[in-house]
């Protein structure tokens, strides 16, 4: 309908999507460690694109990823010994999204800073209510949780980036993806023109929830042990607003090629320089924050733009001189 | 029966009563004038018709259908549309975009082809086709005003609430204004505006309601209205 395809815009989707085809032949010839940090970066991408889906076009900032991909460990940590790896995935999705739109319904009536301040609290509300159901109720802490192999954790995160990948793209051209970004431009005016704004947002929160749960369920299984510290983490909360910062918002790649650099970046400050990590992590944040307000992608676009218009203005002179 | 019927609606913000026990009736095709002076209530009126707020007592009932108590999108769905005083457009989407978001969610299961089809008349109603791809910042602030009237009109109206669509405007842009609220009437669609343009108001309404602290204090033609001693008092002044 309103869609006209668009080389310059279109040719991105078909990059990633070659290069997601390119990281199915990965566990062919990359190492162990290839494997775990290429699994890394792709549970990022899924947080990083999951959380901009909604919080991008709405404007609703949410702290409460540590909670969803939290609740995805300890669907592994309680059913790996049972259950196929695929349907852990299920569980933590859905156990997720049900907790996204319970909340969702409650809070996102709450606009701006109360939204954010609610979700940043949910996280440590879960981890207090698991923290005291281990020590009061089964008096052991923490769940060890089966490792299903390092080539079945990775090819779980890839399919989990495909799938969010397309849901991503779908809901952006969809009825749906205008109706959140109605949303964000102007709450008032996008209730009046007939948008259900509350269902609107508590689906899309839900379904960003339920791609994080996802792939904490996988995350969960290469990490042996879990405990309610270790699964409901801040730093769950932060990165996919960081990656996305990092990365450039409103843009289809922003939030994957900020959560990549990220992973990458992260990897290498902890195993070369463990003690230093967090404070030159800090100090990259704060100038990402400072000097590319718009993200990697904005910075790209910006320079583009500027060799277009050297280019042309050139060309002027040129043409003006013959 | 007149089209929309409001008895004894009262909102009160912590102890101010915004509102207090106003009637207010707009017949089928009428265009109805909403004057009074600032805080006089207007705007919190239509936020109660429109369902932006609920009321603390009293009934709304829209052809025969009990509104108050409904969602924005629900009374927006039956046939309510609305415009507000400081422009709230989709600043992040192009002109043509912002009228399309009308159409594709004003009525349910409208089709992308019909809504696109709708964009289309709506803006040459509008007289906004020239400056469909630009960007709602890019536009001058009648036009943003027009934007915001053609947004409503998308959604397919039977009535169409208009705060304050002239404030800001210049008295040819006013004109335009006048002309296309009279157009807007003269498809079909009852108006209820609330304006401080005084010349724009006593030339198109037919009817004028006064507010004057949340409460209704005049009710009539226009040359009542003018002629009304206390609406001189509180609003009009002595000219």
């Amino acid at each position: 309908m309103i869609y006209k395809f668009n080389f310059r815009k279109d040719v991105q989707y078909i990059v990633v999507a070659a290069v997601v085809i390119f990281f199915a032949f990965v566990p062919l010839f990359g190492s162990t460690y290839t494997l775990t940090l290429s699994s890394t970066i792709m549970m990022y991408i899924v947080m990083s694109l999951s959380w901009s889906m909604f919080s991008g076009p709405t404007g609703y900032i949410s702290l409460a990823s540590g909670a969803f991909v939290g609740l995805g460990f300890y669907a592994s940590g309680f059913l790996s010994s049972s259950l196929p790896l695929p349907m852990l995935m299920l569980v933590g999705g859905l156990v997720s999204f049900a907790l996204a739109a319970i909340i969702g319904a409650v809070t996102l009536r709450l606009r701006g800073v109360y939204f954010t301040i609610f979700t940043f609290c949910l996280v440590e509300l879960v981890k207090a209510v698991m923290t005291w159901y281990e020590i009061m109720i089964v008096r052991k802490r923490g769940l060890n949780v089966r490792n299903f192999g390092t080539d079945t954790a990775f090819y779980a995160m890839l399919v989990m980036v495909a799938i969010t990948l397309i849901v991503v793209v779908v809901i952006k051209r969809s009825r749906f993806g205008m109706a959140l970004t109605g949303i964000g431009e102007s709450e008032d005016a996008a209730s009046h023109i007939g948008i259900h704004t509350t269902r609107t947002k508590v689906f899309g929160f839900a379904i960003s929830a339920f791609l994080m749960g996802t792939v904490g369920a996988v995350r969960a299984t290469m990490l042996h042990h879990i405990d309610p510290g270790s699964s409901f983490n801040m730093m769950f909360s932060f990165l996919p607003v960081l990656m996305c910062v990092f990365g450039g918002m409103k843009t289809f790649l922003g939030p994957i090629i900020g959560a990549a650099v990220f992973a990458i970046l992260q990897y290498n400050l902890i195993t070369e320089m463990p003690q230093i990590y967090m404070i030159i992590f800090g100090a990259i944040m704060i100038l990402a924050i400072l000097f590319m307000p718009t993200g990697i992608v904005g910075v790209y676009e910006r320079v583009i733009n500027r060799i277009k218009k050297g280019k042309s203005k050139k060309g002027g002179t040129d043409d003006a001189n013959a | 029966m007149p089209m929309l019927e409001a008895t004894g609606i009262s909102k009160a913000f912590g102890g101010l009563a915004a509102v207090s026990k106003v009637d207010i009736s707009v017949n089928e095709g009428e265009i109805l004038g909403l004057i009074g002076p600032n805080g006089a209530g207007k705007t919190t009126l239509f936020n109660l018709i429109s369902g932006a707020i609920q009321m603390d007592s009293g009934t709304a009932v829209f052809e025969g259908k009990r509104i108050s108590g409904m969602k924005p999108y629900q009374i927006c769905r039956l046939g309510i549309g609305r415009s507000f005083q400081a422009a709230k457009n989709f600043d992040g989407m192009p002109v043509h975009q912002n009228v399309l978001m009308g159409a594709l969610f004003g009525k349910k299961g409208q089709s992308a082809a019909n809504a696109s089809k709708i964009v289309d008349e709506v803006l040459d109603f509008v007289n906004l086709n020239e400056l469909r791809d630009k960007m709602v910042h890019d536009i001058p602030l009648a036009s943003q005003k027009r934007l915001e009237v053609a947004r409503a009109l998308a959604t397919r109206p039977k009535l169409l609430l208009l705060d304050e669509m002239m404030a800001g405007l210049n008295p040819s842009e006013v004109g335009e204004a006048m002309e296309l609220v009279t157009k807007i009437r003269d498809s079909g669609i009852t108006i209820i505006m609330i304006e401080h343009v005084m010349k724009a108001i006593m030339k198109i309404c037919d009817r004028i309601v006064v507010l004057h602290h949340g409460a209704k204090i005049a009710e009539g033609a226009p040359q009542e209205i003018a002629a009304n001693k206390t609406v001189i008092e509180v609003y009009l002044g002595e000219c």
